[in-house]
């Protein structure tokens, strides 16, 4: 059986397929101003990369943000559903997923069978989540690459203490005027968006394996932070940023 | 959980008479003056059927106005922006933003007509956050005398309650003399208590009324409640209260009896503990999609009405007026009214221990047979959100679900509705409940 997931998150939109139980195609493209014609679009690409053709689909699912604008699809489902299956899938001893997008952050809570137990999310808050890193990163004249980069050279400690985003955007410029070193202003801004999602998963049980999902779970330094903050490991599956999409699709086979 | 029984539904027979009871009381303000009534201006927890020893009154709890604005935002931002405009804090209370925004613009919500002039505001000391703040700003502004009872609700300590009885009956004792003064009326002993024993009747069918919705299917929907409450939380203190609570409440029971249900689908069933977002009522209509019926919130169990806990038995039954309670002395004079209703407030259920009020939550859970409670961050109300994440914390110990969101009961623009909704259909998948249409 062939099926598809799309996950219409705020940035990007991911499409995965799978074909009996096992990951054929991928594809994601930036989210725009059209994500149904996005979707159309990032759908045919995964369709041309699994060879397949579109019909040969049996049913699709879509998550994320958007998840009931798009037409064509056959059901709908919440993202925390969806990456607790996907995760599952892909590492099946994680029990507490934290899942951070570009605009929102989740704790998720889940059991051996890949079911949700508990969920936390933020609230009303940009501060932890992806989008921030990017923000900061102009603040500091970086590209996101570079700006991980860097944070890993940082020697000193730099507080950033805001918990909103555009103050915290006001206290990264303060730093950069009293010239704190670029390394130690990164790694604080990957350091308190951590802090900040942690504090939020900290709602949940917290049980071992832990994993780090989503398009910023890319970022080294982030995970480096999360592991600080938590005390245990972050297990990071691999293509984080699909794994939304992936819970979608299995569940649209289920 | 997963049952698809489908119950038969009907309208309330009592509703629009409930409609035009509730108008009456909020249009009788704006003309309460012609017919000679006193305009008191004071919170929902005021005993304010003592006012009656004066004369025919007329008293507006603040909070349920501010309420009734709040749920209508092309009215509620205007009135906000004018209460900001004077300088105050956008964090204070929702209800008094939403109440002194219209004062300020001299509009009564209810008839468009000019906003009441207050004879005197006479409160108990309600929420410590704000609402002495409230009335005193109304006091100021309306050049009118302000008088309040130092008798906290909310948030109350275990200690001493005798002292507490005489602190707060000789207040009540001294606040009617003041208002002897203030109204050059002399206070008749007699009425006082008669709509005070009306009040205690009243507000236990209310509590009762509320207690009648852990039948399966649940009678009345949280939404049809809310409407109806303003009677209770408003009128408490009249018989036509009472004769409109009674045939609710029998209504309710010929409802249960023939399995009517409010919402025909109910198959999950939520409660919550504080007071909604007003002008977000919908999400339980859109709720009920899903099968989802709200059977109740503790809050105006307690609030606009009383229920008797028994904690040791894990259980809670209608409450009995406090005169006819064991070890009570029946009403006789102007002393034993202000003991009765000191006693009466000092064992109330509003004046729970926060260890305590946890025990009634679960209590109440089992009671309505909920299968999760719904929980509000409130940015509007510093009272209902303190011990919020705690609450939480206990309550999914002890294995009731819950989910949480944050917002403003009464401030539109502090509310993200679709993060909301996206937040319930997540908890409630997590919890096995998918869309009717989408089964």
């Amino acid at each position: 059986m062939i099926t598809a997931g799309i996950d219409v998150g705020a940035k990007t939109i991911k499409a995965v397929i799978v074909k009996d139980n096992k990951i054929v195609a991928r594809s994601i493209n930036p989210t725009g101003f059209e994500p149904v014609e996005t979707a159309e679009k990032t759908l045919e690409e995964a369709v041309k990369q699994a060879g397949i053709s579109r019909k040969d689909i049996k049913k699709i699912f879509t998550t994320g943000a958007g998840r009931k604008s798009i037409p064509f699809a056959d059901n709908n489902i919440t993202e925390v559903t969806a990456d607790a299956k996907g995760t599952n899938y892909l590492l099946p001893s994680v029990r507490t997923i934290v899942d951070i997008g570009a605009e929102e952050a989740r704790g998720i809570s889940s059991d051996a069978s890949g079911k949700v137990l508990d969920f936390s999310k933020n609230d009303k808050c940009a501060a932890g989540a992806g989008a921030f890193v990017e923000s900061m990163s102009r603040a500091l004249e970086l590209t996101v690459p570079l700006m991980i980069e860097i944070s890993h050279k940082s020697t000193k400690e730099a507080p950033i203490n805001a918990t909103c985003a555009v103050f915290a955007e006001s206290e990264v410029v303060s730093l950069i005027h009293t010239k704190i070193e670029k390394a130690d202003i990164a790694h604080a801004v990957h350091d308190a968006i951590a802090s900040r999602v942690c504090s939020m998963v900290r709602r949940i049980p917290i049980e071992k394996d832990v994993a780090l999902i989503g398009g910023v779970a890319n970022n080294t330094a982030i995970v480096e932070a999360m592991k600080k903050h938590l005390g245990v490991e972050i297990k990071v599956p691999e293509k984080p940023e699909y794994v939304s999409a992936l819970g979608a699709a299995l569940l649209a086979a289920a | 959980m997963t049952t698809r029984t489908k119950y038969k539904t009907a309208p309330l027979k009592c509703w629009q008479k409930g409609k035009e009871l509730r108008l009456e009381a909020y249009n009788d303000l704006a003309t309460g003056h012609e017919q000679g009534k006193l305009l008191v201006l004071g919170c929902a927890a005021t005993p304010y059927g003592m006012l009656a020893g004066l004369g025919d009154f007329v008293f507006l709890a603040g909070e349920p106005y501010g309420a009734s604005v709040a749920a209508d935002p092309p009215v509620s931002i205007p009135a906000m922006e004018t209460y900001e405009a004077k300088g105050y804090a956008r964090d204070m209370c929702g209800y008094m933003r939403n109440f002194l925004g219209t004062m300020f613009q001299d509009k009564y919500y209810f008839t468009g007509g000019p906003f009441p002039k207050f004879d005197f505001a006479w409160s108990v000391r309600h929420c410590p956050a704000g609402h002495p703040k409230w009335h005193q700003i109304v006091s100021e502004y309306q050049g009118i005398p302000m008088n309040y009872i130092d008798d906290e609700t909310m948030l109350a300590i275990d200690g001493d309650q005798q002292a507490r009885i005489d602190y707060v009956a000789g207040q009540y004792l001294d606040s009617i003399e003041w208002m002897e003064k203030i109204t050059k009326r002399k206070y008749d002993d007699e009425k006082g208590i008669e709509a005070m024993r009306n009040y205690f009747i009243n507000e236990a069918l209310w509590g009762e009324i509320n207690l009648l919705n852990g039948a399966i299917p649940a009678p009345i929907d949280i939404k049809s409640m809310f409407a109806l409450m303003p009677i209770s939380m408003l009128r408490r203190h009249e018989k036509v209260a009472t004769e409109f609570l009674t045939e609710l409440r029998d209504e309710l029971k010929e409802r249960i009896a023939d399995k009517i249900a409010a919402v025909p689908n109910e198959r999950y069933r939520m409660c919550m503990l504080t007071p909604p977002p007003w002008s977000f009522l919908k999400v339980f209509r859109y709720l009920e999609n899903y099968g989802v019926v709200f059977v109740g919130t503790y809050v105006y169990l307690i609030n606009s009405g009383e229920v008797k806990f028994l904690y040791d038995e894990g259980k809670v039954v209608p409450a009995i007026p406090p005169e006819k309670r064991p070890g009570w002395k029946t009403m006789k004079n102007r002393e034993d009214l202000c003991r009765t209703v000191a006693r009466w407030r000092a064992e109330h259920p509003f004046q729970s221990h926060l260890d305590t009020r946890k025990k009634e939550y679960v209590i109440m859970f089992k009671h309505w047979k909920a299968n999760a409670y719904l929980l509000l961050i409130n940015r509007g109300c510093v009272p209902m959100t303190t011990s919020m994440y705690d609450f939480q914390r206990d309550l999914n110990k002890q294995g009731i679900p819950t989910s949480m969101f944050e917002g403003n009961f009464a401030d539109c623009r502090d509310i993200d509705e679709t993060g909301v909704l996206d937040r319930l259909e997540t908890f409630l998948e997590g919890q096995g409940i998918q869309k009717i249409q989408d089964i």
